[in-house]
């Protein structure tokens, strides 16, 4: 399968998704200005800092011209995954529900943080086990929904490094095909460098994608 | 010039006898663009008029460098056709004006160097010097401030912090040091010098444009005392846009990969002024520059403004006339706007036009080669020149409460309230972060499935930066050999191999002898130990003037150095493995209570003597213990630096949450200081064989028998406090 990354200028994880999902498949990265999706499988809007997010974080990002072709691929029924700066354009982009608002602490924060996968069954999750540990890293990630929300991840007791409502650390839409999250899995791929458990996000997509195909023969 | 004013050479910084040789050097009075640039390159940040002939003092040779001092970083190779380029650099007057924006743009700009040689940045680290916090709103303030402006520029460019340190002492209350490191990567063969070639070749400006930030700031803020009225100086302070920088510095990386450029360099202090004229004195070439092509942010800017505005993310490249349209198609991609600004000439002249008509007209060396150099004069101070600070441990305290004291005091206490702050991750090559070994390690091929744990071997680097001006002021050529021995050792608790070394010297104003005197001494002391160690100086900067009228900063050298170790995977921890392992005491370790923490919080001055070094037994100690790590004896190692040997065992349980049990050699120093000479090491009984045991990991506390037996509850506690109470 073919996993597409999306870059936008000041995008910084961009590389890190690509060689994180080089690990379960191909990935290629996808250019802010080109209406292309190129075929890709699934499509990554990674982290960083798109158009130096000097307006609210993601807020310019969701009118880039690749974002027309990524809203058109999720209501398709396409696999998106967002990451933290992925995460906040999404919300922007109306693909999933809530915002991310600035840290209640308004600083940025790099954790290590322990995760609670509370629902096993998503495209993205159905590989993991019950309990993660990826690295946060990002000073706009309290998460906040006044309606309820379809949550994948928690942070676990005592781990939310932001104040976000009720633990949230990732949630999808309704449709279950658009999925976004603040900690960086791309992070978590390798024990040398930490945890291997983000990969497994990776690996529950590259399942889910194999599936689809056979159904769709 | 009105009556009564001082002559405008003078208010630029320059002394009457510089003016008369810049008058004899043209054979003319400089005009007003001429009189800006020269007074700039002329200024201490330039030209290094009070130290060049000290920094002679340092080696520069050694098997591993391919570029030693004078371009914009040095770089030494890493092995496998890897080029890793590095340099430490000060942003200290900036910092203390507005340091938020002075510690952003200090990040800003070393990255810009390390890319200005052809290699991307994979790393950056910090040093920073505050004031007392605990009696300093201002430290904290400061602290805060830089801090955050640190993240924001690293952060947001996607660039890891990795390491750094922070210590408080009352001399920096005025004048807080803001030393940041960079590290880039590149293939041998991408390696780039700034030196501009072939007259007829285009000069090609790309990046922000043009305002009126920063302007004189080399010579306003950067070559002078701080003082009352600061705040008048803020404008000269620069403001950062890492988002502008990130697209410069793919662009610039693009632009090289391509083979599009014939030199790259980076505007930084001084500008275009400096940026141009050393671009023209490396490649022994003329350039003519029209100001009024290049882009401005601002309408009516004067010549003089335009040739020395410092607006960051801003970059100059010569170009031959052939690829001009693709460079400046890879610009457009990134959406950065870039213009042809001038050629390259034959003779040796810096030429600014505007439009057609000539504004100011300099030989090179005039520029860059022909500042006076002045000798110091040096002369040992006959009476302390620091006092002692505040009692804030009682000379009666039990070891017990004197360890914890330690722990949550503002130089030993953990620092994750400030790293926690930095990214350390991005670009997926971290394999120790801070807080989890003495030294950060980066990996060095792209790791992938195969080169995962259960793989081959992982090439990697290893760096630290150190500096402890409190023992330099001891002695200062013995503490600032302390601080290359100390980075060495911290490089060898991941069985790293020293390559190359760059320094920061942060000292006071080297006009006055007893300051003169330190940073002479200083700098034989690195000499010393460079050549001790067989480490080479690859580059570095000097920040002079750090004086408020309160007094000089303590001299403070800083070491930042590079080195390499075969296996990633094998890189020791800080804190202990696995109960029912060893712990050994590794090295020559002759502690003293001089100059030691814990004399300064019984209010003790810094003086006295730093204990003797036997070089000989320091190399075969670091050698030892390279090779119980590279060969997994050892799985955790940590230099015994701050807080003697009690502390050190206190960080390691510290770090993984498992106790110990030890019994200390008969009269060792719980508390008592050395650098670089001592090791806690760990691992299983049959590895540490024929080493001084002194212990054993396990239990849920610390017990140095017959001394003390803490909870690791409480030493947590403590050492978690100290901190994070204070940025509350």
């Amino acid at each position: 399968m073919k996993f597409g990354v999306i870059r936008f200028p000041g995008t910084c994880d961009d590389v890190d998704a690509q060689l994180a999902a080089q690990r379960v498949g191909d990935a290629e990265l996808l250019w802010h200005r080109d209406r292309d999706l190129k075929g890709v499988d699934a499509v990554i809007v990674p982290g960083g800092f798109s158009y130096g997010d000097y307006l609210r974080a993601g807020a310019i990002a969701r009118f880039a011209p690749v974002m027309e072709e990524v809203v058109d691929f999720a209501q398709e029924g396409g696999l998106v995954l967002g990451i933290c700066n992925g995460f906040q354009i999404l919300c922007e982009a109306g693909l999933l529900p809530g915002a991310l608002l600035i840290n209640d602490h308004l600083k940025f924060v790099f954790r290590q943080v322990e995760l609670d996968v509370v629902d096993a069954m998503t495209p993205f999750t159905r590989e993991c086990p019950p309990k993660l540990s990826i690295p946060v890293k990002h000073t706009t990630g309290r998460y906040y929904s006044p309606s309820p929300v379809q949550v994948v991840l928690r942070y676990a007791p005592g781990h939310n490094p932001n104040g976000s409502q009720d633990d949230i650390a990732g949630v999808v839409n309704n449709a279950g095909n658009v999925f976004g999250l603040m900690p960086h899995p791309e992070h978590a791929v390798d024990l040398l460098t930490g945890s291997a458990d983000g990969l497994r996000i990776f690996e529950s997509i590259r399942t889910a994608v194999g599936e689809r195909v056979k159904v769709d023969l | 010039m009105s009556a009564g004013a001082q002559p405008r050479y003078r208010e630029l910084g320059l002394t009457d006898s510089e003016y008369e040789l810049i008058v004899e050097g043209l054979g003319r009075e400089p005009g007003d663009v001429e009189l800006a640039m020269l007074s700039l390159m002329w200024s201490e940040h330039c030209a290094y008029k009070h130290s060049k002939k000290l920094l002679r003092r340092l080696p520069v040779d050694g098997p591993h460098v391919l570029v030693g001092p004078g371009e914009n970083a040095g770089a030494v190779d890493a092995g496998n056709g890897i080029a890793i380029a590095f340099k430490v650099e000060s942003h200290n007057h900036p910092s203390a004006v507005e340091p938020f924006q002075g510690a952003a743009t200090g990040v800003g700009g070393i990255l810009r160097d390390i890319f200005a040689v052809g290699a991307r940045p994979i790393a950056v680290l910090d040093s920073l010097r505050f004031g007392e916090p605990a009696d300093s709103q201002r430290s904290r303030y400061l602290l805060e401030h830089a801090v955050a402006g640190i993240g924001h520029y690293g952060n947001s460019i996607g660039v890891p912090t990795v390491g750094g340190e922070i210590y408080f002492e009352p001399s920096y209350e005025q004048n807080c040091l803001i030393n940041a490191m960079a590290v880039g990567m590149a293939p041998h063969s991408r390696l780039t010098s700034a030196a501009a070639a072939g007259p007829g070749n285009i000069l090609i400006l790309f990046g922000a444009l043009t305002g009126r930030d920063g302007i004189g700031g080399a010579s306003v803020l950067a070559s002078a005392e701080l003082g009352n009225g600061d705040d008048a100086k803020r404008p000269t302070v620069q403001i950062g846009d890492p988002f502008a920088e990130k697209k410069l510095m793919e662009c610039s990386l693009e632009l090289l990969d391509r083979e599009l450029l014939a030199s790259l360099q980076d505007l930084g202090a001084a500008g275009l002024t400096s940026s141009a004229s050393e671009m023209a004195s490396k490649g022994e070439v003329g350039l003519d520059i029209d100001i009024t092509k290049v882009p401005l942010r601002e309408a009516d800017m004067e010549p003089f403004d335009i040739m020395i505005s410092e607006s960051q993310e801003r970059m100059l490249c010569v170009v031959e006339p052939g690829k001009v349209e693709a460079v400046l198609k890879v610009c457009e991609h990134w959406d950065i706007l870039a213009t042809a600004i001038g050629t390259v000439t034959r003779r040796p002249i810096f030429r600014i036009l505007r439009g057609d008509e000539v504004i100011g007209e300099l030989p090179v060396p005039l520029l860059v080669d022909d500042c006076p150099l002045y000798d110091l004069e040096p002369q040992a101070p006959t009476a302390p020149l620091y006092e002692g600070g505040d009692q804030r441990i009682a000379t009666d305290a039990t070891p017990a409460d004197t360890l914890l004291a330690l722990l949550a005091s503002a130089n030993i206490s953990s620092r994750r309230p400030v790293f926690e702050q930095y990214d350390p991750v991005v670009q997926s090559r971290t394999v120790r972060r801070p807080g989890q070994a003495d030294a950060a390690v980066l990996a060095l091929p792209v790791l992938d499935v195969s080169s995962a744990a259960g793989g081959s071997p992982v090439p990697a680097i290893a760096i630290s930066i150190d500096g402890n001006g409190r023992r330099v002021a001891v002695d200062p050529r013995a503490g600032a050999a302390e601080a290359v021995y100390e980075c060495a050792a911290n490089l060898a608790c991941v069985g790293a191999l020293p390559l190359g070394l760059t320094n920061c010297l942060n000292f006071g104003n080297p006009e006055k002898p007893h300051v003169a005197w330190q940073l002479s001494e200083a700098i034989d002391g690195l000499a010393q130990a460079c050549r001790d160690l067989e480490v080479p100086v690859v580059g570095g900067n000097v920040s002079l003037y750090n004086e408020s009228p309160d007094g000089p900063i303590l001299p403070t050298p800083v070491v930042g150095m590079v080195g390499k170790l075969p296996d990633a995977r094998r890189a020791a921890w800080l804190g202990f493995a696995d109960p029912g392992h060893k712990i050994a005491l590794v090295g020559g370790f002759h502690p003293s209570r001089d100059g030691s923490e814990l004399a300064k919080l019984q209010g003790s001055a810094p003086a006295g003597a730093l204990p003797a070094k036997d070089v000989a037994e320091i190399r075969a100690t670091h050698q030892q213990v390279r090779d119980g790590v590279n060969s997994g004896a050892f799985l955790s190692a940590h230099d015994i630096a701050e807080g003697g040997i009690a502390v050190a065992l206190a960080e390691c349980v510290v770090a993984c949450g498992i106790g110990a049990r030890v019994t200390l050699p008969a009269g060792l120093d719980l508390f008592g200081e050395d650098f670089g000479t001592g090791f806690i090491v760990s691992g299983t009984a049959e590895d540490l064989a024929g080493l001084e045991v002194i212990g054993e990991v396990g239990g849920e506390a610390l017990e140095i028998g017959g001394v003390l037996d803490l909870p690791i509850s409480g030493l947590t506690e403590a050492h978690a406090s100290g901190l994070a109470d204070l940025l509350r």
